[in-house]
């Protein structure tokens, strides 16, 4: 099958980093804090290197949007097998201001660019958990989507996505070419090799600007403020039902 | 390993850069020492940083060293797994098979083994870091195409093989004997070696035996080590059971056995009769790997300190308000800075093409070994009872730690071997001195300069020395603390060489002494330099490491200025001679000599 899949991997802070709001509230401190590529973008990868791996599809470009940095997650994805990245360069207020529907635009002018038969998300980032991106990508392609992908395989040029839902699981059939995101069951993710790490300095990221695939960045949302969570008050004991009824009161929640 | 004729094989050229030889001399030469090593080009540092996340995330997700140590073997899954991250060949050229990586990098690597599990540290760094560095460092292109990918790939393991029953540091004394055969063919390898890391898992072994020589000049046979290169699959190699030990428990250490092995001429390594120095070449190229895997280990052990002592409330306050608490956790800080710092400095100093670095190396080992020892019981200490329970992971740290300071040269031999490597350098210039003094006319310039500087010294005058200019100005004071602290040590290293000639090479408890202080010399250059890069970049943490560095010296200070006044006084012959009585009592007596206060 001569068929392209593109994956998104997008750097965030890692999962086991204390996150921190900045003094003035306007986000989180980023700089100097460790970051890593989102682990449903993890998933997506190996999803996409393992169907390389069972030749049903021909090659795996990663993609990731954002400044400089955002090179070393599309690194982490070409040692896990990816053939080649594209970085499509966000920086400065851009960036700040990169949601999902800007990615799902640059995404879905990458795909017809590239002639992809099927794109693979992670279901949601873990900083921002929008959910959005590939439902919106599916949405501007025109193109059916398969969410919450537990197992995916390919049949022809359609592909079989079991999905996780609320009441257990729904299977869908898709004609390609599709959107899938991955979630958590659909596989675990390979330790990138050392060896597979120095084979991917050699492969190529291509350098592409938004402007350059015809994207308007302009974001119509605005953040006003960014607070940490309220702290946990502390509980107390009670002795008797009676009791408890009595301070419910008093707190004036009955 | 350390008689003076194996010091020859080690020597230094007259003109050495190395900051211990010079010191030992009274000199300060900072070109290896100032400014603080920065080796890795901007591709290096990239790359290195891309390969820590994935070797942080194994040990941490998918080695488990509790179970290791319950095992006492590093368990398959995870020797597996090492094999496919490719941390079997990291310093292999990468047309090998291999990652090409430089000693800064190994080093950097070798910290995060250090800091999660020793037993798979020691399993890995006797594989490479001496099991197969002998064929990295004297091998053939030939025997490097023959054997490094599958020790790369760690398809095959590798062990270093020195050791017998009779012969530990005394490494010149071993008795296997490989014999040339009569067709001139092949070797015939007969031995045991004991304590052998790696002895039951290796398919390679770098063997060590003694050979029949001819010496060049007499025409006489002796016998002379050789290296080899000897591979399991010869036959009439086998490997004992492992051994029970007290730490390392996954390391597989165990007796090799060699009977009637026939070994190639092709697996000869380095020179007929040049196996000493392949040896000794191997065990001073590893050790910078040592103090980088301690100085991981200490940082993981410290967070574990300063997490209990953050949280644990004792008396009302949290236990890290405490003075007795802070004075432990200020030390730990500051052995691990040097030692980190150590570590890199060898590193770096290597990677820029020094040759000269054995004392560094040594004293980084010492160091290193004592300092993780320290740390790790202090660590215990400050979590308490918790900290003796098998679940706080101290313990099982503890236990592996102890061997660091016996193997890969014990630290006394080292210490020796600091001491007298000093003295032999300064020895000779004081011979040159002496033929100077032949012929005064011819080398006026040179007399009048050792004229003047002791004419200074005899006035209290400083030499002229100083590290103004060199150190950064707000750690001056250090500074110039560290070259008062080398103008004694100089001028009493000249005094004991005075005073005892050749002979200073039996006065163990001299040597000694020498050698501590000629350690924490190195360390108040080591911190000066870190420091002094640190404030001239303006990190953050500057303040925090202009503390560390001037805590550090003024107490080194103050040790090696009382250790110097001690050794130059008479008092210290008497010490010397009352410890000597002592232990030579308790010789004669089979133990304590002193009788029961009961009377029974």
């Amino acid at each position: 099958m001569s068929a392209r899949v593109l994956v998104g991997v997008k750097r965030v802070i890692d999962y086991a980093v204390k996150i921190r709001v900045k003094p003035d509230n306007t986000g989180v401190v980023t700089d100097g804090v460790k970051h890593s590529m989102n682990p449903f973008c993890e998933i997506a990868v190996e999803e996409a290197v393992k169907l390389k791996e069972k030749k049903l599809i021909k090659e795996v470009v990663a993609v990731s949007c954002g400044p400089q940095q955002a090179q070393e997650t599309i690194r982490t994805a070409l040692a896990m097998g990816a053939d080649r990245g594209i970085h499509v360069e966000v920086s400065g207020k851009d960036y700040d201001n990169l949601g999902p529907l800007q990615v799902s635009k640059i995404l879905a002018a990458l795909a017809k660019k590239e002639e992809t038969s099927l794109i693979i998300l992670g279901k949601q980032a873990i900083d921002d958990d929008c959910n959005q991106t590939g439902q919106m990508t599916a949405a501007l392609l025109d193109w059916p989507q398969g969410t919450f992908a537990s197992e995916v395989v390919l049949e022809g040029d359609k592909v079989k996505v079991i999905r996780e839902i609320d009441g257990g699981l729904e299977t869908v059939r898709l004609k390609m070419p599709a959107v899938i995101t991955a979630d958590l069951r659909l596989n675990t993710p390979r330790y990138a090799t050392l060896p597979n790490i120095m084979k991917a300095k050699k492969k190529k990221i291509d350098v592409v600007k938004p402007g350059e695939l015809g994207v308007d960045l302009t974001s119509h949302l605005e953040v006003l403020r960014v607070d940490e969570p309220p702290q946990r008050q502390a509980g107390m004991k009670v002795e008797t039902v009676e009791e408890l009824i009595s301070r419910l009161k008093e707190a004036g929640r009955m | 390993m350390c008689s003076v004729s194996h010091l020859r094989l080690l020597c230094v050229p007259q003109e050495s850069k190395s900051f211990a030889v010079n010191m030992f001399k009274g000199q300060i030469n900072t070109s290896q020492v100032f400014p603080f090593p920065s080796v890795l080009n901007e591709e290096q540092s990239q790359f290195l940083q891309e390969l820590v996340g994935p070797v942080s995330k194994f040990f941490i997700e998918v080695n488990d060293p509790m179970k290791n140590d319950a095992l006492e073997k590093v368990e398959d899954s995870t020797m597996e797994g090492l094999k496919e991250l490719g941390a079997f060949g990291l310093q292999v050229p990468t047309d090998l098979g291999g990652l090409g990586l430089t000693n800064t990098q190994y080093a950097r690597l070798v910290e995060i083994v250090g800091m999660y599990d020793l037993g798979v540290g020691i399993t890995l760094g006797a594989h490479q870091s001496i099991g197969f560095k002998g064929i990295l460092l004297f091998g053939t292109r030939a025997q490097k195409e023959k054997y490094l990918p599958k020790l790369a790939s760690g398809e095959d393991v590798a062990a270093f093989c020195l050791t017998e029953p009779a012969s530990g540091s005394d490494a010149a004394s071993i008795k296997t004997t490989a014999v040339l055969s009569p067709c001139g063919k092949y070797y015939t390898l007969n031995g045991g070696k004991i304590w052998i890391s790696n002895g039951g898992l290796a398919e390679i072994f770098t063997v060590f035996a003694k050979t029949s020589v001819k010496d060049e000049k007499t025409g006489e046979m002796k016998d002379k080590i050789t290296a080899f290169i000897v591979e399991r699959s010869f036959g009439g190699v086998t490997s004992g059971p492992p051994e029970k030990k007290m730490g390392i428990k996954a390391s597989n250490t165990a007796e090799v056995h060699f009977d009637n092995v026939r070994v190639p001429v092709e697996c000869v390594l380095g020179e007929v009769g040049g196996g000493f120095k392949v040896a000794m070449n191997i065990l001073n190229n590893g050790r910078f790997g040592m103090a980088a895997a301690l100085a991981g280990t200490m940082k993981g052990v410290i967070a574990k300190a300063v997490d209990h002592a953050v949280n644990r409330t004792q008396f009302g306050s949290k236990i890290h308000n405490y003075g007795v608490i802070q004075e432990k956790m200020a030390r730990m800080a500051m052995l691990h800075y040097v030692t980190e710092s150590m570590a890199y400095m060898v590193s770096g100093n290597m990677d820029s093409g020094a040759s000269d670095f054995q004392i560094e190396a040594a004293i980084s080992k010492i160091f290193a070994s004592e300092a993780s020892w320290s740390v790790t019981d202090e660590c215990i200490q400050i979590m308490g009872g918790m900290g003796f329970m098998k679940e706080a992971g101290a313990e099982r740290v503890m236990r592996d730690l102890r061997i660091f300071r016996i193997f890969e040269g014990t630290n006394d031999i080292l210490r020796l071997f600091v001491a007298l490597n000093g003295f032999q350098n300064a020895g000779n210039q004081l011979k040159n001195l002496q033929k100077a003094l032949k012929n005064p006319l011819g080398n006026a310039g040179l007399l009048t300069g050792e004229i003047g500087k002791r004419a200074r010294r005899r006035v209290g005058l400083g030499s002229g020395l100083s590290l103004q200019g060199t150190v950064h100005p707000e750690v001056a004071h250090s500074g110039d603390l560290t070259v008062k602290a080398i103008e004694e040590f100089g001028a009493t290293i000249e005094e004991m060489l005075l005073k005892h000639g050749k002979k200073i090479i039996d006065e163990q408890f001299v040597l000694k002494r020498v050698a501590d202080s000629a350690i924490d010399l190195y360390a108040m250059v080591v911190v000066l330099s870190r420091a002094s890069r640190s404030l001239a970049q303006g990190l953050p943490s500057a303040q925090h490491e202009k503390l560390l560095c001037e805590t550090w010296c003024i107490e080194a200070y103050g040790r090696i200025m009382a250790d110097m006044k001690s050794l130059r006084s008479s008092s210290s012959k008497q010490l010397f001679k009352n410890l000597r009585a002592i232990s030579s009592a308790l010789v004669d007596n089979g133990g304590v000599v002193s009788p029961h206060p009961l009377g029974f």
